[in-house]
């Protein structure tokens, strides 16, 4: 791994850790007294905080989840090269594809 | 305690290829497994090879594989290794080409010491005179705790990453860069920063600790490892020593 993919990955490693404790205890209050999927719809919709907050959760997980895929990859496979980072790059926008079509889902809903 | 008179011993015969052969030796107070395998070539089969040189911990060539452990033979009694009735299992050191029996091609291991910079490198034009170093830097200590390395390869030989990646330099490499990292009188610490964070430089340790563990001079390769990714993170944000 490269000094910048290792940059990259703790970086993101930070926001994430941040960002996911936020997630699950924002989870957890919410839910304490039941909660249904129109509860969640009504009061992401339109939320410009939420919007953001969720972003940014994408674009760490879009940048952290290649970068370790790819360390397990080449330690455990033969693969190498530039086929090896298109693949991962590939991967980088899929998941940045999908993760924003859930966020704004949730937010436009 | 009794301890039995004879000493059974599984050594490794041939290359990458090969198989396990069995002697049994007299068990002797305080014989080393340094001890044993001498024995075994002088006494039973001349054609066991095999490396040594100080025989007392000084020059660190005698390093084997012993009951699965990386470790200098020199240093390491039978009785310390196994217990009575068990077997002594020796095998080359992992991670080299083997060349025969208990002997290993270390050619790859200098070169990768050679690929992290791993040399003083004085600058265009050297001092005139002595640097002072005062022992208390932290610099100094920095180099200090890793300074000790005599290239015996078990750390290399311990070392899950370099199973795993060929081209990882590997602790002693990283460790030698570090102390050298660490020397204030090196002009050559911006190339060598770059030398050791490519893909399969210092960034690629997991940090299993392997080398701390069997070192047997003591030395944290490890801990010299993390020091090189905090230089290179400094160095990458602008930091500069």
């Amino acid at each position: 791994m490269s000094a910048a993919l290792f940059i990259a990955q703790r970086f993101t490693a930070f926001v994430l850790a941040c960002a996911v404790a936020v997630h699950l205890a924002t989870i957890l209050y919410a839910v304490r007294g039941g909660l249904t999927a129109a509860d969640i719809l009504s009061r992401t919709h339109g939320n410009i905080g939420f919007a953001v907050f969720y972003g940014v959760f994408v674009v760490a997980v879009a940048i952290h989840a290649p970068i370790g895929l790819r360390n397990i990859l080449r330690e455990w496979t033969p693969w190498r090269g530039a086929t090896l980072d298109i693949a991962l790059g590939l991967f980088s926008i899929l998941l940045l594809v999908l993760g924003f079509r859930a966020v704004l889902a949730v937010f436009t809903a | 305690m009794s301890i039995s008179r004879m000493l059974d011993v599984d050594v490794w015969r041939g290359t990458e290829t090969g198989k396990f052969q069995l002697f049994s030796i007299p068990r002797r107070e305080h014989q080393t497994v340094l001890d044993v395998v001498t024995e075994i070539q002088r006494d039973h089969d001349a054609t066991l090879s095999y490396r040594f040189a100080c025989r007392v911990g000084m020059c660190g060539s005698c390093a084997m594989v012993v009951n699965g452990r990386p470790r200098w033979t020199c240093r390491a009694r039978v009785n310390e290794v196994v217990r009575d009735g068990e077997r002594l299992r020796l095998e080359p050191l992992r991670n080299f080409t083997v060349v025969k029996d208990l002997a290993v091609e270390m050619t790859q291991f200098f070169e990768k010491w050679q690929q992290a910079r791993g040399y003083f490198e004085p600058g265009p034009q050297p001092g005139n005179d002595f640097a002072v170093v005062p022992p208390s830097t932290p610099e100094r200590q920095a180099a200090d705790a890793g300074i000790e390395c005599i290239n015996c390869g078990v750390c290399y030989s311990a070392c899950d990453v370099v199973a795993w990646d060929k081209d990882y330099l590997g602790p002693a490499a990283l460790n030698r860069a570090w102390t050298l990292a660490n020397d204030v009188r090196d002009k050559g610490n911006a190339e060598r920063l770059k030398a050791v964070s490519h893909a399969s430089g210092c960034h690629a340790c997991h940090t299993h600790m392997s080398c701390t563990q069997f070192c047997p001079k003591a030395i944290a390769p490890t801990y010299s490892i993390a020091g090189l990714k905090r230089a290179v993170l400094r160095r990458n944000l602008g930091f500069t020593r």
